[in-house]
């Protein structure tokens, strides 16, 4: 398979997925694991162009595939619009959903170019976070999003203290 | 978590698959495995050979097929629920695809996987009986066609034989309307239904000729509510109509209590989302 346009062949066991692959057979621990029952989403990565996640798929199922996970979005040290929106927003407390949710983010803008308030929400339905309330998660991805559209971003919706 | 070890392998055609399943009893079929692999993971299930058909080609299409179209095995809920066609012959399908579980889930589990699972809370398997679908499947002594409204045995048990590989589900066209609308579990419609339901509705001249509504998450199994539809034929579709029709929603239900809500709780809702999907269905 294909990870971040790095081409890799190895032999898997059919049982190891995709998660474990990338972060034990690849050293790609930006991936994390936060459940066992498929509903946490911090799993997310990019298969073929849509947003999965890697703890419920076999890595045998992926051979061939192209991958694209939270190692791959930055392009020479410099940061992706999402990454930057959750650094500006503050989209993110702890960090531990905040791969999967700047998959699917990514994944989302690649499809949407100007998602509503609505929209955001319901396409980060699959990944959840303990720490935000997912507020300020919603709002870097409308940073991200104006960013990518050669727009200026909504101002913060906090008063910086003078 | 791992599962437990098993063999795989990923045929390229329907008849190689179903050699694979029907040479060796612990074997079972994967399709996107999002109900199979978090099974597996709990070791709940623990498959000798797991054949995945996500290799097999022409699985992955929609089809005008004139009178009907077909939703092959391998088309995923993100699919169906995009899907133009889908969308004009039958928006019941459509939308339950499109609140099914997330958009990971979508982008990966199958509309016929989902059939197949048969789970007592899905949100497609109402509405392929309320859309009185034919299901076809493939075994190694050939193919046969099932009802909709036959194929939930049970809870998590279908009419599939353990050799047969579910290829299409075909939606015959016609009618007037369908629609599905249910309580999720997390709220709004977020996740497998509390309750859920789908309507089916033919009006001709101001009249109701014809009318299916299955319900699901209130029993033993999704099903077909025969009472209702029958209760709404001939009037005139009103609110009235509809709210008297809705009442027969649990009509031979075998009512299923869990986490969600006692039975009497579902079989409230039953009756609250049958009413809800017919007016929809009408229109309205
Ligand atoms: C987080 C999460 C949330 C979910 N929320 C919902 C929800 O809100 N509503 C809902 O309805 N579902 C929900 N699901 C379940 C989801 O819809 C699954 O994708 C679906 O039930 C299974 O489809 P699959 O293609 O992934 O099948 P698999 O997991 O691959 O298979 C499921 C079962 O069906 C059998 N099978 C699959 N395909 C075939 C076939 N073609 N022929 C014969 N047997 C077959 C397998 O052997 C297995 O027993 C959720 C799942 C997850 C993980
Ligand atoms: S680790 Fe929680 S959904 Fe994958
Ligand atoms: S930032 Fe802690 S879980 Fe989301």
């Amino acid at each position: 398979m294909t990870v971040n346009g790095t081409r890799y062949d190895r032999d898997v066991e059919p049982r190891t997925l995709l998660v474990h692959f990338l972060r034990e057979e690849l050293g790609l621990t930006g991936t994390h694991v936060g459940c066992d029952t498929s509903y946490c989403g911090a799993c997310t990565v990019i298969v073929d162009g849509r947003s999965v996640k890697s703890c419920t798929y076999l890595a045998v199922a992926a051979d061939g595939a192209d991958v694209r996970t939270v190692e791959g979005v930055a392009v020479d040290g410099t940061l992706h619009p999402v990454q930057e929106g959750f650094w500006e927003r503050h989209g993110l407390q702890c960090g531990f959903c905040t791969p999967g949710m700047i998959m699917s983010s990514v994944a989302l803008l690649e499809q949407n170019p100007a998602p509503g308030e609505g929209e955001i929400r319901h396409a980060i339905e699959g990944n959840l976070c303990r720490c935000t309330g997912y507020h300020n998660i919603v709002r870097a991805v409308e940073y991200a999003a104006a960013k990518m559209r050669g727009e200026e971003p909504p101002a913060p919706d906090w008063e910086v203290p003078s | 978590m791992y599962p437990r070890k098993f063999d795989y392998t990923a045929p390229r055609t329907i008849a190689d698959a179903v050699a694979a399943l029907a040479g060796d009893e612990g074997a079972k079929v994967m399709a996107g495995g999002m109900s199979l692999l978090p099974l597996m993971k709990m070791r709940l299930l623990s498959p000798a050979t797991i054949v995945d058909i996500g290799r097999i080609d022409g699985l992955d299409r929609i089809e005008d097929r004139g009178d009907h179209i077909a939703v092959g095995a391998l088309v995923r809920h993100a699919e169906t629920a995009a899907s133009d066609l889908v969308q004009t012959h039958a928006p019941a399908l459509a939308r339950a695809a499109s609140l099914t579980g997330d958009v990971q889930v979508r982008n990966k589990g199958t509309t016929c996987g989902s059939l197949a699972h048969a789970d007592i809370a899905a949100d497609q398997t109402a509405a392929v009986i309320a859309l009185g679908a034919t299901m076809v499947a493939t075994g190694p002594g050939g193919t046969r066609e099932i009802a909709a409204a036959d194929f939930f045995v049970d809870t998590l048990t279908s009419a599939l034989a353990p050799d047969e590989i579910l290829t299409e589900v075909r939606i015959p066209k016609g009618g007037s309307g369908s629609a599905y609308d249910k309580l999720g579990r997390r709220g709004g419609r977020s996740d497998y239904a509390v309750a859920g339901a789908a309507a089916w509705v033919d009006k001709t001249n101001g009249s109701i000729t014809a009318a299916r509504v299955a319900v699901t998450g209130v029993g033993t199994k999704p099903m077909l509510v025969e009472a209702v539809g029958a209760a709404l034929v001939g009037t005139d579709g009103s609110p009235e109509a509809i709210a008297a029709a809705a009442e027969h929603a649990t009509e031979g239900v075998t009512l299923l209590e869990d986490l969600y809500g006692s039975e009497e709780y579902k079989a409230h809702l039953a009756k609250v989302y049958a009413a809800r999907a017919l007016t929809e269905a009408l229109g309205g």
